[in-house]
């Protein structure tokens, strides 16, 4: 896979002191902002050029549908129906008659163009506030042909963030396992795609079970469980190079790994005779550290953002619940009080919030309690579903959810959903196969 | 391969620092309190009674394989246990007496948990469930180093269905040979 960089020459900081429009992203919005999304506007030539590279017959359509389709999926936005637009798009982008998108109850409107300009695409665009008759943003990207979706995905989120205040998760990928084949002896593969579904790649063969790939923090790593040889260890994937190795020499199963924030360790869990406990090893100098030291279940663990506690899951109580400790393993407290089982728990990468999945009278919950366990607050409730995983914003949960099978043991599939952390907006995430154990990546354009 | 997005900046027009700003009405109205009120009630497992489990463990031959004749190959245990039923115990003491028999055989105990557990955890169980039926073998007499342990988590169910009986089938440490 390619790695992009994006280098932010200027950036426009729009004067703060007066904001123009604003989307609340803290509440379920049951009333989304109408925003209208006109086509990008493209001359005849470069639209040539574009369909001959791209086979795309209008490329400016097809980015301002990416950004359109981001838009709504978040919930927090109305893309209206260009078949009300009044204005020709190049016409828009020049100057907005504000009075016809007032008309049709727009109150953002994205407008732009689109250039082949020395065997590069060149793209423009510009937000604008409807009722305010103003120009909020203009920013134009320069990069090779086949980025052209992610600068869609760029275009989304510079207006989210514009419009929110908070940063985006659109130019992000996400890493799951993809699953085929009858229940009792599923095919497990790596796969990554886009955030948006698209671009799906399988990265391994499905000759071993796969499970729990989780990113690096700057998503050019993956570490997950492999079953090669019939030993399950925890892995190394470089996704650029292929390249895969086993994390350590442990004499069992490892297994739950996950990077700390700053990338340098693993952490996991190693299971030996009968105990899991929770271990770290340093990717640089490989040295290995046992993390906690108790005859129960440790395992699921995860670091907070800034690296200096860990949260994980243990029966130590006798049923799973959920811990945090130091760094070091110690003060270990547990924080999950209510009712039921508690699993896999996530800390937010804004810190404040942890996820979880939670078992109560035979279904499952995904919640997010405060640090310290108060405020439990459950989002979504299923037959099966569990593993959630962050938007890099901390706004949006991915997880997985599995179907329960008939008196015959069919009807059995794994799909990927999200849902607002507010509990609003809940979505299946489409994907080419069956799908578990998703994991979303860092914003890549920052 | 390193592909660069650059971002440059563009004009911005009709900037009017002064102009009287509209505060979007959708803000005021719009929104829901968060409390996600989800309601607990859920359905109670119902325990059929089939004369195929006692308590949650299941008691019938459906899926059992016979490593010799009268060595059943698997045992079962109640839900998120690791402890070894009666039941169980005669099992592994027949396993015992056989591996005794044919010293050259080596087995991997393939733990295994069901499908209502979250995965991570059920790794950690299916592995404590396999060194509960590895830990019994030994103290009748089996070397540790003809026993290796494998956890699937709840990867390979024997029964596909979502429901008690099924998920008790799959709780299971599973005696497989190995040579």
């Amino acid at each position: 896979m390619k790695r992009i960089f994006i280098i932010i020459l200027f950036l426009i900081l729009p004067a703060k002191a007066f904001a123009l429009i604003e989307v609340d992203i803290t509440r379920g919005n049951l009333n989304p902002l109408p925003i209208a999304v006109s086509p990008l506007s493209i001359d005849e030539n470069s639209r040539q050029n574009f369909q001959k590279i791209l086979k795309k017959k209008n490329i400016g359509i097809e980015i301002s549908a990416v950004v359109e389709k981001n838009l709504k999926t978040s919930g927090l936005f109305n893309p209206l129906n260009k078949d009300a637009f009044l204005q020709e798009p190049d016409i828009a982008n020049l100057k907005p008659r504000f009075e016809d998108w007032n008309l049709i109850k727009a109150q953002a409107l994205i407008t732009g163009k689109v250039n082949f300009v020395d065997d590069k695409l060149r793209v423009e665009f510009r937000l604008w506030d409807v009722l305010a008759g103003k120009e909020m943003m203009a920013l134009a990207f320069t990069t090779v042909p086949n980025n052209w979706r992610r600068v869609g995905h760029i275009i989304t989120d510079k207006v989210y963030e514009r419009l929110t205040g908070e940063k985006g998760y659109f130019d992000t990928r996400i890493i799951y396992v993809a699953e085929e084949g009858p229940k009792t002896r599923r095919v497990k593969k790596l796969a990554i795609m886009d955030q948006d579904g698209e671009n799906n790649k399988f990265l391994t063969l499905g000759n071993e079970l796969v499970l729990t790939p989780r990113f690096n923090p700057t998503s050019q790593m993956v570490t997950y469980l492999s079953y090669f040889r019939n030993l399950p260890r925890v892995y190394l994937l470089d996704i650029e190079t292929g390249m895969q190795e086993v994390v350590g020499d442990f004499p069992g199963m490892t297994f739950a790994p996950r990077f700390s924030p700053d990338g340098k360790k693993i952490i996991m869990s190693f299971a030996k005779d009968g105990n899991s406990d929770i271990y770290t090893m340093d990717l640089e100098n490989r040295i290995v550290e046992k993390i906690t030291n108790h005859p129960s279940i440790d395992t699921s663990p995860s670091y907070s953002p800034d690296g200096k506690y860990i949260c994980f899951n243990s029966d130590r109580s006798g049923y799973q619940q959920i811990y945090i400790m130091k760094k070091d393993g110690s003060n270990v407290k547990r924080i999950s009080f209510g009712r039921g089982l508690y699993g896999t728990p996530v800390w937010s990468p804004r810190g404040d919030l942890i996820a979880f999945t939670k078992l109560h009278k035979g279904k499952f919950y995904i919640g997010v309690m405060r640090t310290d366990g108060s405020g439990e607050r459950l989002l979504t409730e299923n037959f099966y579903q569990e593993a959630p995983s962050w938007s890099p914003n901390g706004r949006v949960l991915i997880f997985y959810r599995e179907t329960k099978t008939n008196d015959k043991g069919e009807g059995f599939s794994a799909k990927l959903w999200s849902i607002d952390l507010t509990g609003y907006n809940e979505r299946l995430v489409t994907t080419p196969t069956d799908a578990s154990d998703p994991s979303w990546s860092s914003l890549l354009s920052n | 391969m390193k592909h660069l997005i650059s971002c440059e900046k563009v004009r911005i027009r009709n900037i009017d620092q002064g102009a009287i700003m509209k505060l979007n009405k959708i803000l005021k109205n719009a929104f829901l309190i968060t409390v996600a009120c989800l309601a607990l009630s859920a359905c109670a497992t119902s325990k059929k009674s089939t004369g195929q489990m006692q308590g949650d463990v299941y008691t019938g031959t459906d899926t059992v394989e016979y490593l010799a004749s009268g060595v059943p190959d698997r045992v079962f245990f109640a839900t998120n246990e690791s402890v070894l039923t009666t039941a169980s115990r005669e099992t592994l003491r027949k396993q015992a007496a056989w591996l005794r028999k044919n010293s050259d055989i080596t087995i991997v105990l393939e733990g295994h948990a069901d499908e209502r557990g979250t995965r991570e955890y059920n790794l950690a169980l299916g592995e404590r469930r396999a060194n509960a039926a590895k830990d019994y073998l030994m103290t009748y007499g089996i070397s540790s180093d003809r026993i290796s342990v494998l956890s699937y988590g709840k990867e390979r169910p024997v029964d596909s269905g979502s429901n008690p009986l099924a998920w008790s089938k799959n709780r299971r440490s599973v005696s497989v040979k190995a040579n």
